[in-house]
């Protein structure tokens, strides 16, 4: 079991005694619903993900970017899921699990607002309670989503700790579980936290790229060159690489937020992006040993990014662990780079891509060239959340082709 | 082995063991409330080191390790407030497992290409350093026994006591794996939740007081203590020790947000009626250790249970 816990150097249980028989009791209930599909856990977590999810999504293949790299590419379309986000592939997983385990209430953080939506979601589905905690800075930044959760029946909790993103919010919520943890499941967003939830997380989400395989094979006879997804704490990252681990030949990269600047500013304890594989060190945050954004005294630094769903100083432990085995390639593009990107994937595919999925496809912008014949790019989610965001970040920039956003403001 | 400095404090009645979180507002200060809490009389001091995310922390030790760190408290800075500490009393040093951990690396971190393999050192390095400065025991809230290994390697080697936490939904097999770890006390956790001042005092103390009878170390009781007759009625259940966090926590917030007005125009000065911090702290600290003593006496004459 210990064994289990880790991933190399990477993983473990670092959390509060209080919360670790709910941890033991969550890795017993993993390992018969999950691993054993016990009373058919697994079946019924697929059908619900067919029929109230929308699984399988498609693998499209992109015409107009294929044409621009002069390369096939391939789209996995994550944003078409219910939701509009990779996020609900989990969310119902652990909500189910949740309510197979007998717990009455689900509370869950969130950044983007994407995995609080999910999570909003799956339990006015499932017909449990849930409580949301969210970074303030966030709540202003996705608006919509705050909205979506509440809509679905949630209380959004607002978080003004810190700089009020994602970091505030999981530790907020690790404090509301310390305290009701006998009936209270805590829905992590991604592939981060304790064991089991890196694993557990990471198997909800495998159906990314379980499908993905099996739809290229089908498309295109062969295995991609590469495969691209954009990494915060690395969940759609690990969903769509678990399934081609084992193919050698295929280059996996986990695209990171580069934000406005890879330096960082240690008197303020600032780091101005999020690109903890690209550029953190090892250490222990939120109940994990993985690579972080920290200080030389290990204090965790703030992050940031244009995409609050990327603005994470943390990333999973087992995204790190195949990074320090050069399974997966870490890389990293700036905030005006994304932007530019979700412009042009807007105007190249009809795709309006969430900020976040955004990074991905700015690093096939920049290095389609060695990427291969055959790439797959993990759309991760759509961009309705983020069009306040977008329309605000674009005004100060010169993005060749952006519609005037002056529309939008009541110019003229 | 002998018997440890922190076991020693548990020796001739209940633990007084407050806790503040080091450099809050800043480290002079620090060390003066640390002086009054021992006349007040302390018998053990917990002395946190500031994480920036104190997962276990509730707002009150939450706004306080904000104050401290905004201060520019490091691990360096707390070391030398603790070996600046002329007190008779041993001191534990209470933090988060990432500060412990990466105090190897960072001098590696800074030099090398900045992935600092903390692993090669792991907590040693902090421990000595600990060591070096006097400090006796630590508490590592986001530190299970399952991870705990490392460290208490360490610990044994340069001879300081590991305190855990049980906390009310610790049991069975659990409490084994703690018991075959914690050395000096082991902090009982009075509720479930994060540390912060209550006005009663939980049943889940008994039950989780009750479980750990047959243990052979000092049972210390924490968690929502602010009041003498909290103390006295834990200790009476069979606490040999409680731990005081918050409730002395907001009397230096209260002092912090009183400095910063006495800055301003509108406030008297010499106001000799005023007590300082340190007098409300020592005060504060006298009640509790009477209300503890006072529970112990009940407890002298109490008939066996059959
Ligand atoms: C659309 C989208 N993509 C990616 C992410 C990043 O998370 P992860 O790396 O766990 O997939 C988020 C997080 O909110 C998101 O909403």
């Amino acid at each position: 079991m210990s064994t289990d816990a880790k991933f190399g150097r990477y993983g473990g249980q670092y959390v509060p005694e209080a919360l670790m028989p709910a941890i033991e009791e969550l890795e017993d209930a993993y390992r018969r619903y999950v691993l054993e599909n016990e009373e058919g856990f697994m079946d019924d977590f697929r059908d619900r993900l067919r029929d109230f999810g929308g699984r399988p999504t498609p693998l499209q293949h992109a015409e107009g970017l294929s044409e621009r790299y002069d390369t096939e590419v391939y789209l996995k379309r994550e944003d078409l899921l219910h939701g509009g986000a990779h996020k609900l592939n989990n969310a119902l997983g652990q909500a189910l699990l949740a309510r197979y385990m007998g717990k009455e209430r689900i509370i869950a953080e969130t950044g983007a607002g994407q995995h609080g939506t999910a999570t909003a979601m799956a339990c006015a589905h499932l017909g449990i309670d849930c409580e949301i905690y969210m970074g303030e800075r966030d709540i202003n930044r996705q608006r919509p989503n705050v909205f979506r959760m509440r809509l679905n029946g949630a209380e959004v909790n607002p978080v003004s700790v810190g700089r009020g993103t994602l970091k505030e919010a999981i530790s907020e919520t690790m404090r509301d579980w310390a305290t009701s943890v006998e009936d209270t499941h805590y829905v992590i967003g991604s592939v981060v936290g304790p064991h089991p939830f890196p694993r557990m997380v990471r198997d909800f989400q495998a159906v990314i790229g379980e499908e993905a395989r099996a739809q290229i094979e089908e498309k295109t006879g062969r295995m991609p060159d590469s495969v691209l997804a954009c990494a915060g704490g690395g969940s759609n990252t690990m969903g769509a690489f678990h399934s081609f681990v084992e193919d050698e030949d295929v280059d996996l990269y986990a695209v990171e937020a580069g934000g406005s600047s890879l330096e960082v500013d240690e008197e303020g304890g600032v780091a101005p992006n999020s690109a903890s594989l690209s550029t953190g060190s090892e250490g222990v945050l939120h109940g994990a040993r993985t690579r972080l954004l920290q200080d030389a005294h290990g204090q965790i630094m703030e992050s940031h990014s244009i995409s609050s769903g990327l603005d994470y100083a943390g990333v999973g432990p087992e995204l790190a662990h195949l990074v320090d085995e050069r399974r997966v390639v870490p890389t990293n593009v700036d905030d005006d780079a994304a932007l530019e990107a979700f412009h042009r994937l807007s105007q190249l595919e009809g795709i309006i891509p969430a900020l976040e999925t955004a990074h991905a496809f700015a690093y096939l912008e920049r290095e389609h060239e060695s990427l291969g014949d055959v790439v797959v790019v993990n759309v991760s989610g759509r961009g309705d959340k983020d069009l306040e965001s977008v329309i605000e970040e674009t005004a100060e920039r010169e993005i060749e082709g952006a519609p005037d956003m002056d529309v939008f403001s009541g110019g003229l | 082995m002998s018997r440890s400095r922190i076991a020693e404090a548990f020796a001739d009645g209940p633990a007084f063991i407050p806790y503040l979180a080091a450099g809050d507002p800043d480290t002079e200060s620090t060390k003066e409330y640390v002086r009054a809490l021992v006349r007040g009389g302390a018998d053990v001091i917990e002395l946190g080191l500031p994480f920036s995310e104190p997962i276990a922390e509730g707002s009150t030790i939450q706004n306080a390790i904000v104050r401290s760190l905004e201060g520019g408290m490091t691990p360096e800075s707390y070391f030398e407030l603790v070996d600046d500490l002329d007190v008779e009393v041993p001191v534990v040093c209470m933090t988060y497992y990432n500060l412990i951990y990466r105090y190897g690396a960072s001098e590696a971190a800074r030099t090398s290409d900045g992935s600092g393999a903390a692993d090669e050192e792991g907590p040693e390095p902090f421990v000595r350093r600990a060591a070096e400065v006097g400090i006796d025991g630590f508490v590592v809230p986001d530190l299970p026994a399952e991870e705990s290994d490392p460290l208490r390697e360490a610990c044994d080697e340069h001879g300081l006591d590991l305190i855990f936490i049980v906390a009310p939904t610790t049991r069975g097999e659990r409490l084994e794996r703690i018991m075959e770890q914690v050395s000096g006390y082991v902090y009982v956790q009075a509720r479930l939740g994060t540390t912060g001042a209550r006005t009663d005092v939980s049943d889940q103390t008994d039950a989780s007081l009750g479980r750990l009878r047959e243990w052979d170390v000092p049972k210390a009781v924490g968690f929502g203590i602010s009041e003498r007759e909290h103390a006295e009625r834990i200790v009476a259940g069979g606490a040999d020790g409680i731990i005081v966090g918050s409730a002395l926590v907001d009397i230096v917030a209260e002092g912090t947000s009183a400095d910063s007005r006495t800055g301003s125009d509108d406030v008297a000065e010499g106001d000799t009626e005023e007590e300082t911090v340190a007098e409300r702290l020592e005060r504060k600290a006298r009640e509790l250790k009477e209300g503890a003593l006072e529970g112990f006496e009940q407890r002298r004459p109490r008939p066996e249970r059959p």
